[in-house]
């Protein structure tokens, strides 16, 4: 675990993914300090550009909007929905997958026949029929885009159980008398972690942008910043004041360049020590 | 012989997964709050007691399983209901909107796919060259990029900025509608759209064009020819490159999916009238029964893509699909 650790920082993907990571998560904690007040309130003149003010250092929007809050808010917002996202998608995959995997027969069909459904569903076209039926905020975001990115956790769990559930050691653990459930947790997870941190990230990053596209266009929570609806906010002033949607596109440009590299140092480190 | 079984069996797997879709847009539009009728009416106007007499008529009395018996009878006839926003049947608005997506869609992926291999050519010829890492970061930052921040940034800088392009809808006014000169002004209207929905696929074909090539290096016939003293240009085009295209093949099947997902948000970006903006202005307008129809539009368009990617590798790869597939 511990050399797995030190691989993994010597990776320079991973290294630069988690560093850019814990700075967004530090800046995400530290909003309400930095920036004080609510991130929606009128902050300043409209359209103020950036570094005229030195209180408002990256500028204000079309609505006197204070641009470096809803930035650090965003990243709260952000970071929150994407987390719920996979946090959800995991479990949910890593249940239906060892459901399927360990009773087989109709069970197991009947759940990857629904997966395959899902797949097939093209996910931003679910995720923005779901938010627009049962009303957008931050919850229906997140369970829509769960709906859409469990199916690949899910198969990869279902794999590893059927390849480990004939295998001596598993068969010895429940000769022992030990629950499936009990076995599933002890060997079937430790086995399967490598890939699916590795989809982990991957699911992160695709719930990063996913969201900031259904807040683009218009089904992201209005009680929140968001990154995706500044950059909509921003549209209606292109020509005259491009700083507005400047700041929180490379806002979530680096977000997910972070993640993905964080994913592909875990996966590399997790390669050679297998 | 081998294609026909294969479209066979692909399209027999489709049949539970469009099922399972249409169960769900059917339940969405249960869950849905308000029905048809009040769609129609808050469009129309008309009082309560016009909306009885409109359920009737629409199909929305009845238990839930009458009404699930009624939606999948309307399915098989091609019947997706009546849209609130346009008054006219879900399906002929769909397929009037469907060429203009696919020709964005189409424009967008062949943009990506010659564009990303000759880039993961140029990368996968020589990994860890200055190349290679010039193109890793590339595509890395490209993956990250979300498409419609993309589309803005592309109509501020060479719409707006420059004027080398039109930036919103598909055709200008007093251009013919027919002839030369009006493909000329689609295609001008196209480019930008097309880089702003490609620009990912191109980073990640090239991406897993490279991969395939950095994998195909470290193969014994590939070492043997080089050691044979055949030059690193002649091994690359005949074992490296070739082997390495099917999985850049496989991928635009994968990516039909979210190929579509990125059309909606390109297509409003820009204004462009095709099924993307549709799914926008479904939800704009609560137009619900739009919004299913499309969702299953979506699928079965995925379902297709894959089965024309199935053929295509199966003629590449006689041993694809020899085993029944």
């Amino acid at each position: 675990m511990l050399e797995g650790a030190l691989r993994f920082a010597r990776t320079w993907e991973g290294a630069l993914g988690l560093l850019l990571l814990i700075l967004g998560a530090a800046v995400a904690l530290l909003a309400p300090l930095l920036v004080p007040g609510d991130p929606l309130e009128i902050a300043g003149r409209p359209l103020t550009q950036p570094l005229a003010n030195p209180a408002l250092p990256l500028g204000t929007d079309r609505l006197g909007r204070n641009i470096l809050a809803g930035l650090l808010y965003g990243a709260r917002s952000t970071l929150a929905t994407a987390g719920a996202v996979a946090l959800m998608a995991l479990a949910l995959g890593a249940a239906v997958g060892t459901l399927a995997g360990y009773v087989g027969g109709i069970v197991d069909e009947a759940l990857m026949r629904v997966a395959d459904a899902i797949q097939t569903v093209p996910a931003f076209v679910l995720a923005l029929a779901l938010v627009s039926v049962l009303g957008p905020s931050q919850t229906t975001v997140v369970l829509a885009l769960a709906a859409g990115a469990w199916t690949a956790p899910a198969r990869v769990v279902r794999a590893q159980v059927l390849s480990l559930k004939s295998r001596a050691f598993v068969e010895a653990s429940r000769l022992f008398g030990r629950s499936p459930v009990a076995v599933a947790f002890d060997v079937v997870l430790p086995n399967a972690l490598g890939p699916l941190i590795a989809l982990a990230a991957v699911i992160v990053a695709n719930a990063i942008l996913l969201e900031a596209a259904l807040a683009f266009l218009g089904l992201g929570d209005p009680n929140a910043a968001s990154w995706g609806a500044m950059i909509a906010e921003g549209r209606t002033v292109l020509r005259t004041a491009p700083h507005v949607i400047v700041a929180p596109g490379l806002a979530v440009m680096v977000t997910v360049l972070a993640v993905s590299l964080l994913g592909e140092g875990l996966s590399r480190a997790l390669e050679v020590s297998e | 012989m081998r294609a026909l079984r294969l479209i066979a069996a692909r399209l027999a797997a489709a049949v539970p997964t469009v099922a399972l879709v249409s169960l769900g847009t059917f339940l969405l539009l249960e869950v849905a709050p308000g029905d048809a009728a009040d769609a129609y009416l808050a469009q129309t106007g008309g009082d309560a007691g016009f909306a009885g007499a409109l359920r009737e008529r629409l199909g929305l009395t009845g238990t839930t399983p009458e009404r699930l018996l009624r939606y999948y009878t309307g399915l098989l006839q091609g019947d997706l209901g009546t849209s609130a926003v346009f008054s006219r049947p879900v399906f002929a608005v769909i397929l009037e909107r469907l060429p203009t997506s696919l020709l964005l869609m189409g424009s967008a992926v062949a943009f990506a796919a010659v564009l990303g291999s000759l880039l993961g050519l140029l990368a996968g010829a020589r990994p860890r060259g200055w190349r290679d890492q010039a193109i890793t970061v590339v595509t890395l930052g490209l993956l990250a990029m979300p498409n419609f921040w993309l589309a803005l940034l592309l109509v501020l800088w060479f719409g707006v900025r420059l004027a080398w392009f039109p930036i919103s809808g598909l055709q200008s006014l007093g251009v013919p509608k027919e002839g030369l000169a009006a493909a000329l002004d689609v295609a001008r209207h196209l480019v930008l759209p097309t880089i702003a929905l490609g620009a990912g696929y191109l980073a990640l074909y090239a991406r897993t064009l490279r991969a395939g090539m950095v994998e195909a290096w470290r193969a014994d016939h590939v070492r043997a020819a080089r050691a044979r003293g055949l030059t690193r240009r002649r091994v690359v085009w005949r074992a490296v490159a070739r082997p390495a295209l099917l999985p850049v093949v496989v991928l635009l099947g994968q990516q039909a999916g979210t190929l579509f997902g990125g059309s909606v948000v390109v297509e409003s970006a820009f204004g462009i009238p095709g099924l993307g903006r549709l799914a926008y202005e479904a939800v704009a307008g609560r137009d619900t029964l739009l919004l299913a129809g499309i969702v299953l539009a979506g699928t079965v368009m995925v379902i297709l893509a894959n089965l024309l990617v199935d053929l295509v590798l199966v003629r590449l790869d006689p041993r694809i699909g020899a085993a029944g597939a």
